[in-house]
Parts: C-alpha cells; structure tokens; sequence
C-alpha cells in the first residue's frame, strides 16, 4: 500500500514537473521564475493540510486516549512543519529575482514563518517530554491552541501590513489564471498530495516502531 | 459558585505566599529596571529614537518579564511538592486554571504599570494624559499574555529544560498580543482616541477570548498526573 502510495506520488511529481516546465506558458512578465510556483502553491496547501490534520488528531487523542491519534498528530505535525519550511524557501528563491529581496515583512510572509515557529515549538515540546503519555497530552494541547490561533495571527499580520498578492487559489472570486496554469497547478496539487500521503503513512510506520523500540 | 470559589481560593494562597516570600515581585522589578537601562544603552541616548521605540520596548520588557514570571506559579508547587495536592483537588480543573490565572494577571499587571512608571520617568514622557486608553491596552495584553502563559508554564513545568522550551512555545502565540499592544499603544501615546485603533482592540479581545477558552477546557488535560 505505502509502496503503491510512493510509485503514484513520484509519477505524479514527474508528471508535475512535465506540466510545470513543458505545457504551463512561461510568464510574460516573470519569465521562467514564474515557474517555482508549482512548488510554493502546492507546498503550503499540504502544509495547511497537515496542521489541520494535527488539530483533528489533536482532538481525537483528547476525547479518546487512543496511541493512533498521537501518532497522526505527530506525523503530520512534522511533514506540515517540513512543507512550510518548503514554502518559505521556494518563496525566497521566487522573491529574489521577483521582488529583489529574500524576505521582506509583508504580512503573508510573515504569518507563514509564525506558522512555522508555532509548529517547530510543537515538535521541540514533543522531543523534551520524556513520558510519553504525557508528551503526547501536551502536544494536543499545543496543536490545538496553535491551530486556532493561526487566524489571529493572520489578521494581526494583516492588519500590520501586506505586499503579497493576494490569494489565487483560496479566495472567493474566480482565480485570475489562464487555464493551462490551473492545470498545471491542479496535477501538482494532487502529485503533492500523493506524497503527502505517502510521507505520513511511512512516518506513521516508523512512529509504530519507535514505540516498539522504547517498550 | 464553587467553581469560582475554589479558583478564589487558589489565587489567594498564591497572593499570601508572594506576599510573605515577596519572591516573584521583587525580582520581576528590579529585572523590570535592568531591561530599561539595557534598552537606553543599546539605543543611545537620543530622545526621539527612544520615544519612536517606546512602544515596542515597553511590550517587549514586558513579554521579557512574562517569560521570567509565568513559569513560576507552576514551578513554585513542584519544588514545593504541591503538584500531588492540586492534582487531587475535587471538580473542574478549569478552576485552578482561572485561578492561577489571576495570579499571573495581577503579578504582570503589577510590572507593566511598574515598568511604565519607569518609561515615563527615565524617557520623560507625559503618561497622565493617556493613562486611562493605556490601562484598557495594557487589561488586554496582560490577559492575553497570562492566558496562554498559564497554561504552557503549567506544562513546562513538567518538561526537562523548561527554561527553553517555555520562551519557544509562548512567543510565536504571543505575536499577535505584541502586534496588537505596541500598534494601540503606539496610536494612544501620539494623542489618537482610541476608536482610532478599535480593530486592534477587538483583536486582542478575540484573543484573549480564545486562549481562555482553550485555556479552560484543555487545562484538565495538562494537570493530569
């Protein structure tokens, strides 16, 4: 099954890579840059995936003490904290030559790097706690305070300024892209979610034989 | 009713324990005028930079003295084996949330107004006229801190190297309390009403509502064990 996730997620990346650089139009503006939003746009979309993930596993484990949500809530707590760290580095590639500069302190950049230290905190907490029931109640809590927290913190970064543009794929309106950009961004989407899932069910896996390990 | 009075009742076993050991507060003042002559060295002595910086530093003295006080009320009943006795106390653990709560609210309430006494000394700025936008301002903060503070010092009170996982977990939450205070804080000490800044305001008010939210009902899970 994992092996089967793994076969379908790399084809689906090769796929994506094919689409990205051989159908999708090169930008008119940007250039080939343009193109590195293949990977930014899919990385955070995973990454929101697998922190809303944590929050429900997070929850799970609260009401029912069962050992498989702490392991969901673990896994995709640290693949989330590995796609946003995807996202922020992808972003500064694209900004660089875009904007000019790495980073600069508009509010979605930013908010995205308190994501990240709001999670990496979460793993560090889950390293230093040596009980294990304990660590994994602790992590709950923590997954489920940084998860609601993650809209105050967007319009609190909002409101403190802004430079992105704004969202093409989550806003409301239709999204301003031709359609062989969505398409391109579409097989990407799902090539990274394959790998999503077959990340999680091979963390998942080791997860099982930590435990195994320390009992 | 005995839910508040049981949270009553922690709060005032902690109130007349700082109030004979005095430990908490008269370390937190003196860290308070440490913070203010590192701040002065660290800018220079130019009066516009000082006051430009103002806001900001007066926040982050404050979160700086949250890191070093809100651990404590938890750390203060593990060293003194209590946890055992809190662990033990019959019904809703929210209560002992709440009241630990207060007792990081009026202990960081009791810095901020000493640390903004000191500002308004050493940097020379007139606070009287703005003191009563500034009391609400500083209301929020001191709740949305203590909060979200109370429930992680609790938990890393339990944790190896709980001096560093403290600061690691409570600062990333704590971004929007910080963006929220410094930019009413910033708008009042220029003379804006305080409808200037209202959405600030009510975000840190919607803050404050979540982390106690979360802060009741996940408390159980924390003082476990």
């Amino acid at each position: 099954m994992t092996r089967w996730l793994g076969w379908l997620a790399a084809l689906g990346l090769l796929a994506g890579l094919a689409m990205g650089f051989g159908y999708a139009p090169k930008d008119a503006v940007q250039g080939n840059v343009q193109r590195i939003m293949y990977v930014h746009v899919p990385s955070i979309l995973t990454a929101y995936l697998a922190f809303a993930l944590v929050l429900i596993a997070s929850l799970g484990y609260l009401f029912t003490r069962r050992t498989g949500w702490d392991r969901l809530a673990h896994s995709a707590g640290e693949i989330g904290v590995v796609f946003t760290g995807l996202t922020l580095v992808s972003g500064s590639i694209w900004g660089k030559p875009t904007w000019g500069t790495w980073w600069t302190w508009d509010a979605r950049l930013t908010s995205t790097a308190i994501l990240f230290l709001i999670y990496v905190g979460y793993l560090l907490l889950r390293g230093m706690v040596d009980d294990q029931e304990r660590g994994a109640r602790y992590a709950a809590v923590v997954g489920i305070l940084g998860a609601v927290n993650i809209p105050i913190v967007h319009f609190s970064v909002l409101w403190w300024r802004t430079l992105h543009q704004p969202p093409t794929i989550l806003s409301p309106e239709r999204a301003p892209v031709s359609a062989s950009i969505g398409l391109a961004l579409l097989v990407n989407g799902v090539a990274f979610a394959l790998l999503f899932l077959y990340l999680l069910s091979k963390r998942l896996a080791l997860r099982r034989l930590e435990e195994e390990i320390r009992a | 009713m005995m839910f508040a009075r049981r949270a009553w009742i922690v709060l005032w076993k902690d109130l007349l324990t700082e109030r004979r050991s005095k430990e908490s507060l008269n370390a937190l003042f003196f860290f308070a005028v440490l913070l203010l002559f590192l701040f002065e060295f660290a800018l220079g002595p130019d009066r516009e930079r000082l006051t430009a910086a103002l806001p900001g530093l007066l926040w982050l003295g404050f979160i700086l003295a949250g890191l070093l006080g809100l651990g404590r009320t938890f750390l203060v009943e593990r060293e003194n084996d209590c946890w055992e006795g809190l662990l033990l106390t019959p019904g809703d653990k929210g209560a002992i949330y709440l009241g630990k709560l207060a007792v990081n609210f009026l202990l960081m309430a009791a810095v901020a107004i000493v640390l903004l006494g000191l500002f308004g000394i050493f940097y020379n700025v007139d606070l009287w006229a703005s003191l009563a936008p500034l009391s609400i301002v500083i209301f929020l903060g001191t709740v949305g801190l203590a909060s979200v503070g109370t429930l992680f010092g609790a938990m890393t009170s339990q944790v190896r190297a709980r001096e560093l996982l403290f600061p690691l977990l409570l600062l990333p939450v704590q971004v929007p309390v910080l963006l929220g205070t410094v930019k009413a804080t910033e708008a009042v000490l220029q003379g804006l009403a305080l409808a200037e800044v209202a959405h600030w305001l009510k975000l840190l008010a919607a803050a404050d509502l979540v982390y106690l939210v979360v802060g009741i009902l996940t408390f159980e899970f924390v003082l476990e064990a």
